[in-house]
């Protein structure tokens, strides 16, 4: 009984729950008396044991509760096939799939690394821009409707036989039957024309520039009647910035209007031979004239980004000349041609404009027979 | 046995620990479970490879990295505490050299496959097998200890329950009974323990 009231005091004392006169009492005892001093050290090593014991015995269990709560989360692996089941290939697999993994990275990233190279350095049009010439499927689908329509009026004038390769718009240049559009439209050995009422006439390329993206088509067909003059003008300086700007087009089988503006000077990547615009364009607008609100024309539509809404392309008017001028020196069919240099639409409700310049603009389809 | 520890693994240059780990230490320290979790996490993966990777078990690969947990723990504990690598290292030198005896333990050898740079914790581990040795002798003391004094001793200082709950628990009176057999139960204990700790040590 002594015993457990000396070991009572000995852990009050050790855990300084004794008042101030018990512990300087207690103190003088342990001088006094080495046993008891012997004891106290003794014990203060024994609960500092325990103490240890029990945070390690309490941090053995968390880690262990831990362990299960982990693997059955999936956040650490949770299994190992037994030794005695996993064949030679799985021991293997265990063993250097590391190896395996950083070799499939590595042939990873090499796939992309040159995948982006390619992409990069390949030619821009083809994965940035569209052009705007519709194709083959588009055409065939509304290829019927139009014919019917066309029936009425006259027959077709595509020879038996071709298929229909693409198809764009052009427009005069002179009222002889002189038509510009883009060279892409023109994917094909002929095209005829057909104007917004959906008449059609055979017509010749004259002339195809891939560098320039321009081609010249003459109409040949007595059904089509000369114009004196065309309402429009081709502008021979730079458009300017902001400048607001409209154009007709023959994304559907039937013309279209759309307006917007010059919102750069220059073209995809810079090209100071093309100007951006921002409007709606669809396939089937390539070649379609841009006129500024004087009828004045400053651009012909040539392709859009991919990735991008209204921003379009267009090849800049004085391209025109350049190309015409060039082809004058060494053919004499072009001795004839005159670009028309004054506009008739200036200081006109849009509606009249639109209303003189359409019959100068066509769809042109382009066939392979 | 050399064999064992090709020089080429164990690297003395000792790179200098990161705060942020330093911080998670120390939760460790004061028992914070989120920290032991953290660490459980990041690492178990990598020693059940290394172990796996050279003739070890899953059950093998646990107790290793327990072990190593626990070797942390009371690392982190001790006054004289410093960091001088990352955990990550630490963790897998720990495994890694407790693993190494246990093969040799066991006649065994080793595939020779290492996923890390090892340091050297050589130190480290007979520290921690002498502390484990030591806590041996709390355990088997108090395991032949018997009931109740087994359990009364381990809800007071394990469970670290008040002698109020322990009295309730164990059906005595008042908590002054219970106090009066937990010191019986202590002397008990002590002798045991002293009977295999030697003091002078």
């Amino acid at each position: 009984m002594e015993d457990i009231l000396l070991l009572n005091t000995i852990e009050r004392y050790l855990e300084g729950r004794m008042l101030e006169e018990e512990k300087n009492f207690f103190e003088e005892l342990r001088t006094s008396n080495p046993a008891i001093d012997q004891m106290v050290v003794e014990h203060k090593l024994f609960l500092q044991q325990m103490d240890e014991y029990a945070g390690v015995k309490n941090f053995r269990d968390s880690i262990h509760t831990i362990h299960s709560k982990l693997s059955a989360n999936g956040e650490i692996r949770n299994t190992e096939a037994p030794e005695g089941f996993t064949g030679k290939v799985v021991q293997l697999w265990h063993r250097y799939k590391k190896v395996t993994a950083i070799a499939a990275s590595i042939a990873c990233i090499t796939a992309l690394f040159i995948s982006a190279l390619a992409m990069y350095f390949s030619p821009a049009n083809k994965s940035q821009l569209e052009r705007l010439s519709r194709d083959i499927a588009e055409i065939r689908k509304s290829q019927i409707q139009t014919n019917n329509t066309l029936k009425e009026v006259a027959k077709p004038k595509i020879p038996k036989g071709a298929t229909l390769k693409t198809s764009g718009t052009a427009f005069l240049i002179d009222g002889k039957g002189f038509l510009i559009t883009n060279a892409h439209v023109l994917d094909g050995s002929g095209a005829i024309i057909v104007d917004k009422d959906g008449k059609e006439y055979n017509s010749k390329i004259l002339s195809v520039d891939h560098a320039s993206d321009l081609a010249v088509l003459q109409i040949d067909d007595k059904d089509f009647t000369p114009l004196k003059s065309l309402p429009y003008s081709i502008r021979r300086n730079q458009p300017d910035l902001g400048e607001e700007l409209f154009t007709l087009g023959y994304p559907r089988d039937e013309i279209v209007y759309n307006m917007g503006y010059l919102s750069a000077k220059t073209g995809y990547k810079g090209d100071t031979s093309s100007c951006q615009l921002s409007l709606t364009a669809n396939p089937g607008n390539s070649g379609a004239p841009v006129f500024n609100k004087n009828g004045e024309i400053v651009g012909i539509i040539t392709t859009k980004q991919a990735q991008a809404i209204d921003v379009v392309f267009a090849l800049k008017s004085n391209n025109i000349f350049r190309m015409i001028d060039s082809l004058k020196n060494i053919d004499t069919t072009y001795k004839n041609l005159k670009l028309p240099t004054s506009t008739s639409l200036k200081n006109m409700d849009r509606v009249s404009q639109v209303k003189k310049a359409e019959n100068c603009v066509f769809l042109v389809k382009a066939y392979n027979n | 046995m050399g064999y064992f520890y090709p020089s080429t693994g164990i690297k003395s240059t000792q790179v200098k620990g990161d705060p942020n780990e330093q911080v998670l230490l120390k939760a460790l320290a004061n028992n914070d479970s989120k920290a032991a979790e953290t660490i459980y996490k990041d690492n178990f993966n990598m020693v059940l490879a290394f172990i796996l990777n050279n003739n070890g078990s899953y059950d093998e690969a646990r107790d290793i990295f327990q072990e190593a947990m626990i070797a942390l723990y009371q690392k982190a504990k001790s006054d004289s505490f410093v960091l001088t690598s990352q955990i990550k290292t630490y963790v897998y030198s720990i495994c890694r050299r407790l693993w190494l005896k246990r093969l040799q333990q066991l006649g065994k050898t080793t595939n020779g496959i290492e996923n890390f740079e090892a340091i050297a914790v050589e130190d480290d581990v007979e520290i921690h097998e002498r502390r484990n040795a030591e806590l041996g002798i709390m355990d088997r003391a108090l395991n032949s200890l018997g009931e109740p004094c087994k359990s009364l001793l381990e809800a007071f200082y394990i469970e670290r329950k008040s002698m109020d709950q322990i009295a309730l628990l164990f059906g005595y009176t008042n908590a002054d009974n219970a106090k009066n057999q937990k010191y019986k139960c202590l002397m008990r204990l002590k002798k045991l323990f002293f009977s295999q700790y030697n003091i002078g040590e």
